[in-house]
């Protein structure tokens, strides 16, 4: 067996350990005894889920062995690596405050990134000049562990706005909280959509025009969204039924408008039955599955991962993109939407720690403000890459 | 200026001063009964008790926390809305922005360049911006740096009973013996807190330095925005691009002629040639063209030694020679030469042969090469005949049916050609260009481009930045702030030896869980009780 398949064994090896590691960690729900013990299935918990971290640690060696460089060149291995560094960070976590209900929400999140990741072309990918430079993996990985730790904040502001926000009527609150749920919800549909859809080997290619040049495109997904002008060239596949919007002018929106919409439908199917079968609100039905919570403590963990993670974020982020970017494009800092979005983040969670340390925003504030953090981050590393063109757009 | 007077020990407190510095009594009289306010140790805040001048609402506002934090997220949204569309210096040079941003953007684009939007980071309001930060983070340091750095150097060891019993983590003890009280205090020292004594009251005291944390930080932000600033004096910093053909010398600009560079040859590698590549094979066959794996450029520099005699030719003395590639610069002195781009395979000599024009095996009459960066005028032959280069465009475009060259480089050259010879009248004209000969008339004599010779051209950028040793010093020190700050954290025990009784009270500047957990280990095995979170009480 070659280096490359051992690599992808080991990741999907991984990703199975984790998500057994969830099902031990749903027991310990079940779990009578004192929160501050750590008891047997508590420790079979961790353990599981360090036996994981440590299959997708042998990947990401394997996976570097294989290509010569450090695997993080790629939205794939990039994705992949902030889910394994999200696990870490957790793992992190778990050990200074104990608590196993960060566990069961973390390990999905990890999973869920993971996964979305995997929907990415897989393949190793040559280094382009610019990017040949021990920065890439001293930059990147630091950015990565730095941003899984903010989003680890995330994970405890969400148990800690479950636990805390009142449930028994519609508010401006319970919307939001369910906002969150959906977007969830939207991410696990865009991954089981392109799981379906990319074992039965869809392809459907349109041709279209810009300047006279003639463009091909190609859909994974049955294309709701055509490019402008675009004729379908695959036989027996569904011809698109709208036109992209004229002002999308990114590289290939309409495709990413289709897959847009697409995983927007399927989240929005799967809240709809979760909804519909549970009969509440979902963050209502979470709700009484974290008895046990201690809202103290998931909201001193909320703003300790900020201050674990905003200084490893600001030296991966900021510090070390500076100075590469001042090596290999000799300026250190050139106002790339990249960097701005790094920066922007850090402006955020600056707010955020000064609020929390002077100004007292403590609890629900603060858990809030985890959570728009968190979709800062997801920003930049999603969008900025895939909408916004810069020099970091890698996929 | 008025002077709180201490009901207890008599000591006079500046106005604004919360906790007694010398007693610790607690002097907010009108706050009695909740948890002590520990923000800056209970000392007087300037822009807390100062607010009749002019200069005092100005140092007010911006020692506001609430006004710094306002600062950041007005920076925070104005960052994000620069990057709706790309900046001025991501979008092709060669047109004018105005058009750009309509034809790409339409309405939308059209807006965010009226806005100046598309200029935001180095828009004077986005400087403003940022300086009012730089100004509001300075202010605030010594604000409230100042005041607390006094307070805890002259804190004091015993504390008014009111003062312990006003903080969070409280106990108080009738029942117990010395040994015990020794012996808590000796496992404090174990967990590393050093003890200080007076009277029997104690104060046990750990990680003050990372007090400290914040206004580090803050002096390290402070030294990079102003190394930001030193950009502009011109000498140090400069930002130029010189384009160097291979085999050829050329100054390097903003260096006053001094030093010049020769690019002895550019290297130019795609992935796929290589059996090393094998493994990228299936990542290659997805993109569209080559991806480049590997460029340089092999360089020598030349510094002029030549006395400054103006007009006298230059006089090279070889200082430095290497490989300029991406991620490794070529220094001189303060400059570095950085691999920025290329363009490969520029035309550089052009060879012709002249025939008759009927000749069906076009048998040379005369042959000659056109050196294209240095044409010259005539080529002359033995056999009598001359060819005169009338007119040449280096690259050749034709502008309403007139030939215009768009450039000085030979990248699509043209030419007008005179041939002359002894059978030939006057002179024969034709237009030579890359897929075009064009006779004047009905000639009889005919040229045909019979070879040509390429080279690369590398771009290099040209950098000088003397600003780098401020900006990477204040990062630094940021850096060592922002750890210095958030790993650590200030903890305190004051012992309080009461006539009948022991009073035993904690505080951290953050991170309580920590704190609690501590005190566990410390108060395991004596005979005391866990100290009560008075905070947690009351909630219930």
């Amino acid at each position: 067996m070659d280096l490359l398949s051992l690599s992808s064994g080991l990741l999907y090896t991984a990703f199975v350990i984790y998500l057994i590691a969830f099902v031990f960690f749903a027991a310990t729900i079940k779990d009578k005894q004192q929160e501050k013990q750590f008891t047997l299935m508590n420790k079979i918990a961790i353990s599981t889920t360090i036996l994981g971290f440590i299959a997708q640690v042998g990947y990401f060696i394997t996976r570097w062995m294989a290509s010569g460089h450090a695997p993080v060149s790629n939205m794939f291995e990039f994705v992949t690596f902030f889910g394994m560094m999200l696990v870490l960070a957790f793992t992190i976590l778990y050990f200074i405050y104990r608590i196993e209900l960060l566990g069961l929400f973390a390990l999905p999140v990890a999973l869920l990134i993971i996964g979305y990741a995997s929907m990415y072309p897989k393949e190793v990918s040559p280094l382009v000049p610019s990017l040949k430079s021990h920065w890439l993996y001293i930059h990147v990985t630091t950015v990565a562990l730095g941003e899984a730790i903010l989003a680890v904040s995330f994970v405890a502001g969400i148990i800690y706005l479950i636990h805390q926000i009142n449930q028994s009527k519609t508010t401006v609150k319970t919307t939001w909280l369910e906002i969150i749920m959906y977007a969830i919800c939207a991410t696990l549909g865009f991954v089981i959509i392109t799981t379906i859809f990319s074992s039965m080997d869809y392809n459907a290619t349109f041709s279209y025009a810009v300047d006279e040049e003639e463009m091909t495109l190609e859909y994974q997904l049955p294309a709701w969204f055509g490019p402008e002008n675009g004729e379908l060239v695959t036989d027996d596949k569904m011809d698109a039924v709208f036109t992209t919007p004229g002002w999308m002018h990114g590289a290939e929106a309409p495709r990413k408008l289709n897959t847009l919409v697409w995983s927007l439908t399927a989240g929005l199917l799967l809240y709809l039955i979760l909804r519909i079968s549970l009969r509440k609100r979902i963050a209502a039905a979470i709700q009484p599955l974290l008895k046990k919570a201690n809202p103290e403590l998931l909201d001193e963990a909320c703003y300790r991962a900020v201050a674990i993670g905003f200084p490893v974020f600001t030296l991966g982020g900021l510090i070390f993109a500076a100075i590469w970017a001042q090596e290999a494009w000799n300026r250190y800092w050139g106002w790339d939407p990249k960097e701005v979005w790094a920066l922007i983040t850090f402006f955020f969670y600056a707010i955020f720690l000064h609020l929390r340390l002077s100004r007292g925003w403590h609890g629900e504030k603060s858990a809030w403000l985890a959570a728009i953090g968190f979709a800062i981050i997801m920003f930049n590393l999603i969008v900025v890459n895939l909408v916004l063109a810069g020099l970091h757009s890698y996929a | 200026m008025s002077i709180i007077k201490c009901s207890t020990c008599g000591h006079q407190n500046k106005e604004g001063t919360t906790i007694c510095e010398k007693c610790g009594k607690p002097l907010d009289y009108d706050q009695q009964g909740t948890l002590l306010n520990m923000r800056y140790d209970g000392s007087a805040i300037r822009s807390k008790t100062k607010n009749r001048s002019i200069v005092d609402k100005i140092w007010n506002f911006f020692s506001s926390i609430k006004v710094g934090v306002s600062l950041i997220a007005i920076a925070l949204i104005a960052s994000a809305l620069g990057t709706i569309y790309p900046q001025k210096m991501y979008i092709p040079q060669n047109i004018d922005p105005a058009l750009h941003y309509r034809d790409q953007y339409g309405l939308s684009g059209q807006i965010f360049y009226q806005l100046g939007f598309h200029n935001l980071y180095n828009s004077w309001w986005y400087m403003v911006l940022i300086a009012l930060i730089g100004i509001s983070i300075f202010i605030v340091s010594i604000d409230r740096g100042v005041p607390l750095y006094k307070a805890l150097k002259n804190q004091a060891i015993k504390r008014h009973p009111n003062f312990l019993k006003r903080q969070k983590l409280f106990g108080e003890y009738k029942d117990y013996n010395e040994e015990d009280k020794t012996d808590f205090i000796n496992k404090l020292k174990k967990h590393r807190y050093k003890i200080t004594e007076n009277d029997g009251h104690f104060l046990a005291e750990k990680g003050r330095f990372s007090r400290w944390g914040p206004y580090v930080n803050h002096l390290g932000l402070i030294i990079f925005l102003l190394g930001t600033l030193f950009r502009f004096i011109p000498f140090m910093y400069v930002d130029d691009f010189v384009w160097v053909r291979e085999g050829e010398t050329a100054v390097i600009p903003s260096t006053n002629q001094q030093y010049y560079i020769k690019n002895e040859e550019f290297i130019f590698e795609t992935y796929g040639n290589d059996d090393e590549d094998a493994i990228f094979e299936a990542a290659l066959q997805n993109t569209s063209g080559p991806v480049p794996k590997h460029f340089e450029t092999s360089a020598i520099i030349y510094e002029d030694v030549s006395k400054d005699v103006i007009g006298s030719e230059p006089e090279l003395k070889e200082i430095n020679s290497g490989e300029i590639i991406v991620n490794e610069a070529l220094k001189i002195n303060d400059l570095a030469l950085y691999q920025d781009s290329y363009q490969l395979n520029e035309f550089q000599t052009m060879s012709f042969k002249l025939h008759e024009a009927d000749d069906e095996e076009e048998a040379a009459i005369a042959e000659f090469t056109v050196d294209l960066t240095d044409p010259e005028s005539e080529y002359e032959f033995d056999n009598g005949y001359r060819v005169e280069l009338n007119r040449f465009y280096p690259e050749y475009e034709l502008d309403n049916g007139q030939p215009r060259s768009i450039s000085n480089y030979p990248r699509n050259p043209g030419f007008v050609f005179f041939v002359h010879g002894p059978d030939i009248e006057e002179r024969e004209a034709s237009f030579l260009a890359i897929g075009q000969n064009i006779p004047s008339g009905d000639n009889q004599y005919k040229l045909s481009l019979t070879d040509f010779g390429v080279r690369d051209v590398s771009g290099l950028t040209v950098r000088k930045d003397l600003t780098l040793p401020i900006i990477g010093l204040g990062a630094f020190i940021f850096m060592i702030g922002v750890i210095q700050g958030m790993y650590w954290q200030h903890r305190r025990v004051w012992i309080h030896q009461g006539e009948d009784r022991i009073y035993i009270a904690c505080h951290t500047n953050k991170n309580w869980y920590g704190l609690t957990k501590e005190l566990e280990k410390v108060i395991d095995g004596t005979s005391f009780t866990m100290v009560q979170d008075q905070e947690k009480n009351n909630d219930t």
